[in-house]
């Protein structure tokens, strides 16, 4: 059952008509007055996302690691990211202190120990790689060394998030408890409630994907992205021509962790909140499903996927707010059972459809049985 | 009743007087105690009352207590009659046709008539109150405390006696003392010992005061704890180191006992949540841990259980009005109340199967079945599943959680030297044990059993031999999210029944089946047990459920490092 996959079939042009859009022509007909300023932050908003639904792909479509965890790691990065805002709000909060309003209501006087060094950028952003980048090494050292793989892997990376969120709920983290935080006001000397910041984060944003997609696109093209694809399709015989498979993995884990944890720090300065919601196994299933809706092992289909998924849910939860889970839910399932592929196998699978009917007309003897085809590449 | 009469005439020994008094019936008795309490009101001055009320030592009886709360509380007034005399009396009934009350003499229950022997009747102006000092009230408790003791029902009796050790009054001695001649109950008697041994710590005497420590030390007597303290302290000020060595040895032993009510407590409670774990995880080992299907919509299953219950409870009462889709229907309710109503549970038990297992047949024939082949796919599209049935609940049954009273029986408990046993526990634990040997029984008594196996352990093989494979998966899978229900069943009768009641242990679950082993029930209820024991003690020793939940989830993650494959390995020779 284990096809040979195709190697990343991103057509470059592709790409880059994508490129172009997003970074330019998005935000120049947003200075032009054509989109609106709330658009173009809720554009923003989709791209963080699909930034950390490539990390999802690169996972699990590309090395076969369905990991529950991702939402963790980007609400790792943004909390961070969220650290340093904090600060930044100075005396303007509520209770007129230098420390964050929460700190002030749990009684603190005193800026913990661990807040100090988010006054500096710099610091916060090597957090922001640093902190989910370390946890990814320590659990996937753990779960690759005991050789944890297939569903076992994503039940345990399910328990950490859970783990993560119920200790982010609590008010002895100091991480802002169920509240989490808000109510930022500037950035690197920016007012992030001023649309020309908000559109320069939307660029970094759209920047930051495009260079993600690139550089997944070549990294799967390399040696290393074959042996990658090897360990999806069957991690034993890698094994036994002699790579060390647990330390591939281990790579690609933390370098998912480190994609996520990016997508996380630029997501909390567009939407002006973090709280532990975010960080829940059901928001990591989330995002499961613009990969798989996209279309897996091709970079640009869960882009695809999360841009359309919360598109549709921006508007549903609007227009038919009982229906949206039912909407998701009932999608998901059937994208699961028939389109293995997503959105970006539909023209594939409609041709072999089509070349099946021909086929049948042609020879109604030997119908060809469309369970072989429904069967994708799984480890 | 002859304990109760006997301990009466004993009591009476021990009261001021000491003459016997022959045994009387219950109601001589109480119509002796109201002539003396009317006797003692109607006493000129307030040296008269208290030394009548203090006469009533002589025969205490459980009734006492009730009549002078009744004075104390001054439902007890003075009539004056038209010759002048003083009557205490009651209030009775409205009499009819006028605006007045009829009063009744307190001392024999009649009512009080007029020269021409109509009832007297008043309005509530024109009567006094039985007035009540504080030396009197002084007089009335130590009446009351000393004929409590002679109440005939244990239970009261036990109560009085632990409640004349407060204050350690010496005075309250003799009382215990004579009682401890006669007590034949032998928890009674375990309380005597003890209320006497912490009155004895006040003793003038040295030598009973050591005895008593000594004694509430080797017993582990919670309620003296705080007094041993105080007299350890005391003891050091006043420069008696005997006495204060007696009393911190006390301590410390009742320290020890004190924990060991703790450790089994923790037991106790780790076992029965380890149970919860173990109801809960039981469905997902055979459909998880028997058919490789990831089964994120379990949780849902045991929702599917315990609305289901919901239901029932609500057929059996009044009936219940659902809004699904802007639809409105009404399920029509038998009305019982009472034996009918509590019986209940006992159909919603096989009904929550029945549902959960018929929808989870219906699951398995619309997605799972063509997913047995890709895990990790099952995950996902089981998790829309989940989505689209949690949603679904919102609709029908309303975003909040659900009302499912439970049956008064499970809210008692049960002491075993000084640990507490809630019933509700003892039924989780119960209720595990039975879920656990049927599952057995089906699953290693039956033929359904027996072919589940087969299929399980080698599919082609079983399908060679005529096995109809599909068939088992279908029903295999049915029967796990029936035990699912069940589940549910039984988690509505201790927690929220909600649309979320699945999302709070489809992680608990998951980690139970991956610890115990995959395809073993034994390692199930192992790991469930484990789990749920360092749960407990974890929460004990932090005093922080969450932070306990969070260092097991990481145990959890350390212990899959030494045994990837959990407790119990299926050996096979397979690879992938």
């Amino acid at each position: 059952m284990t096809k040979a996959p195709a190697a990343s079939k991103i057509r470059t042009p592709l790409l880059i008509a994508m490129a172009v859009f997003l970074v330019i022509v998005m935000p120049v007909l947003n200075v032009a007055g054509v989109i609106e300023d709330f658009t173009l932050n809720v554009w923003g908003k989709y791209l963080c996302y699909a930034i950390m639904a490539v990390s999802i792909d690169l996972l699990w479509g590309y090395t076969g690691l369905l990991c529950l965890g991702q939402a963790l790691f980007f609400t790792l990065g943004g909390y961070m990211m969220g650290m340093h805002l904090m600060l930044m709000i100075g005396k303007l909060g509520s209770y007129n202190s230098d420390l964050p309003d929460f700190l002030v209501f749990l009684g603190h006087t005193k800026l913990p120990a661990i807040w100090q060094p988010f006054y500096s950028f710099p610091f916060a952003m090597l957090m922001v790689f640093l902190v989910p980048g370390i946890l990814a090494l320590i659990f996937g050292f753990l779960a690759f060394r005991s050789r944890i793989k297939g569903v076992y892997f994503s039940i345990l990376t399910q328990a950490l998030t859970y783990a993560a969120a119920l200790l982010f709920f609590r008010n002895e983290l100091l991480m802002g408890g169920n509240n989490g935080f808000t109510d930022f006001r500037t950035l690197l000397g920016a007012n992030l409630r001023e649309a020309p910041t908000q559109r320069i984060l939307y660029i970094v944003s759209a920047i930051l994907l495009v260079a993600v997609v690139a550089g997944c696109k070549w990294l799967t093209s390399t040696r290393f992205g074959l042996i990658q694809r090897a360990i999806r399709d069957s991690e034993n015989r890698v094994l036994f021509s002699g790579y060390a498979t647990a330390n591939f993995k281990l790579f690609i884990f933390v370098l998912c962790a480190m994609i996520a944890a990016a997508a996380g720090a630029l997501y909390v300065p567009q939407v002006g909140i973090i709280n532990p919601g975010e960080m829940t196994t059901e928001r990591s299933l989330e995002a499961v499903v613009w990969v798989a809706l996209g279309g897996r092992g091709t970079l640009v289909g869960p882009v695809l996927g999360a841009v359309s998924v919360n598109a549709l849910k921006s508007w549903a939860t609007r227009a038919y707010p009982d229906m949206w889970l039912l909407i998701l839910g009932g999608s998901f399932v059937l994208v699961v059972m028939f389109m293995p592929k997503g959105i970006i196998g539909i023209p594939a699978q409609v041709r072999t459809l089509i070349a099946k009917m021909k086929n049948r007309g042609a020879n109604s003897r030997q119908p060809v049985t469309t369970k072989q085809d429904a069967e994708v590449t799984e480890p | 009743m002859s304990c109760g009469s006997l301990i009466r005439k004993v009591l009476m020994v021990a009261g001021i007087g000491a003459f016997a008094l022959a045994p009387q019936k219950a109601a001589a008795q109480e119509e002796t105690v109201r002539s003396k309490i009317a006797a003692a009101i109607v006493m000129p001055d307030e040296e008269g009352r208290i030394a009548v009320v203090l006469d009533l030592k002589k025969t205490p009886s459980p009734e006492i207590v009730g009549w002078l709360d009744k004075w104390k509380e001054g439902l007890i007034f003075i009539y004056e009659a038209e010759d002048g005399s003083i009557v205490p009396v009651l209030m009775g009934d409205p009499i009819e046709g006028t605006r007045k009350i009829a009063i009744r003499k307190l001392s024999d229950d009649t009512p009080v008539l007029d020269g021409t022997g109509n009832q007297v009747g008043v309005t509530k102006f024109e009567l006094d109150l039985a007035d009540t000092s504080s030396s009197l009230r002084k007089a009335m408790r130590e009446v009351s405390d000393l004929a409590a003791l002679a109440d005939p029902d244990v239970e009261k009796r036990i109560k009085a006696i632990e409640n004349s050790s407060v204050g350690q009054r010496q005075d309250k001695l003799p009382g215990l003392l004579e009682l401890q001649k006669i007590e034949t109950n032998s928890k009674a008697n375990k309380a005597l010992e003890q209320a006497i041994a912490i009155i004895n710590l006040r003793s003038d005497d040295k030598a009973k005061r050591l005895a008593a420590a000594e004694f509430l030390g080797n017993r582990g007597s919670l309620p003296a704890f705080d007094l041993l303290k105080t007299i350890a302290l005391e003891s050091k000020k006043s420069g008696d180191k005997e006495m204060e060595k007696a009393a911190l040895l006390a301590v410390s032993r009742i320290e020890l006992h004190i924990s060991r009510i703790n450790a089994a407590g923790t037991l106790f409670r780790g076992v029965s949540s380890g149970s919860v774990l173990l109801v809960v995880a039981i469905g997902l080992a055979i459909t998880f841990g028997l058919m490789g299907i990831i089964n994120m919509a379990h949780g849902e299953f045991i929702a599917v259980g315990a609305y289901t219950t919901y239901v029932v409870q609500n057929v059996f009462a009044s009936g219940l009005r659902l809004s699904p889709f802007g639809q409105s229907f009404e399920i029509p309710g038998l009305g019982l109340t009472g034996t009918g109503m509590s019986l209940y549970f006992v159909v919603a038990l096989p009904l929550s199967f029945l549902v959960a297992a018929l929808v989870g047949l219906l699951l398995e024939r619309s997605v799972i079945q063509f997913l047995y082949r890709r895990p990790l796919e099952s995950l996902l599209a089981t998790w829309g599943v989940s989505l689209v049935m949690q949603q679904l609940f919102r609709l029908t049954f309303g975003p909040n959680n659900v009302q499912v009273s439970s049956p008064l029986w499970l809210s008692g408990n049960w002491t075993v030297n000084d640990v507490v046993f809630g019933w509700n526990r003892l039924f989780v634990i119960g209720f595990a044990v039975l879920i656990i040997v049927a599952t057995w029984l089906v699953l290693n008594k039956t033929s359904l059993g027996l072919l589940i196996r087969s299929v399980m352990q080698n599919r082609n093989m079983a399908a060679c031999m005529g096995v109809r494979t599909e068939r088992v998966n279908m029903l295999t899978f049915s029967f796990g999210c029936g035990l699912a229900g069940l589940a549910g069943a039984f988690l509505s009768q201790i927690s929220n029944v909600g649309p979320s009641l699945g999302q709070n242990y489809i992680v608990d679950a998951f980690m139970t089946v991956v610890v115990g082993g995959v395809g073993n029930i034994l390692g199930t209820v192992i790991s469930a047990l484990g789990i749920g024991m360092a749960d407990q003690s974890l929460q004990q020793y932090l005093g922080n459920p969450v932070i306990g939940k969070i260092l097991v989830l990481i145990g959890i993650i350390l212990f899959l490092q030494w045994r990837p494959q959990g407790l119990f390995v299926t050996r096979s020779r397979s690879l992938d």
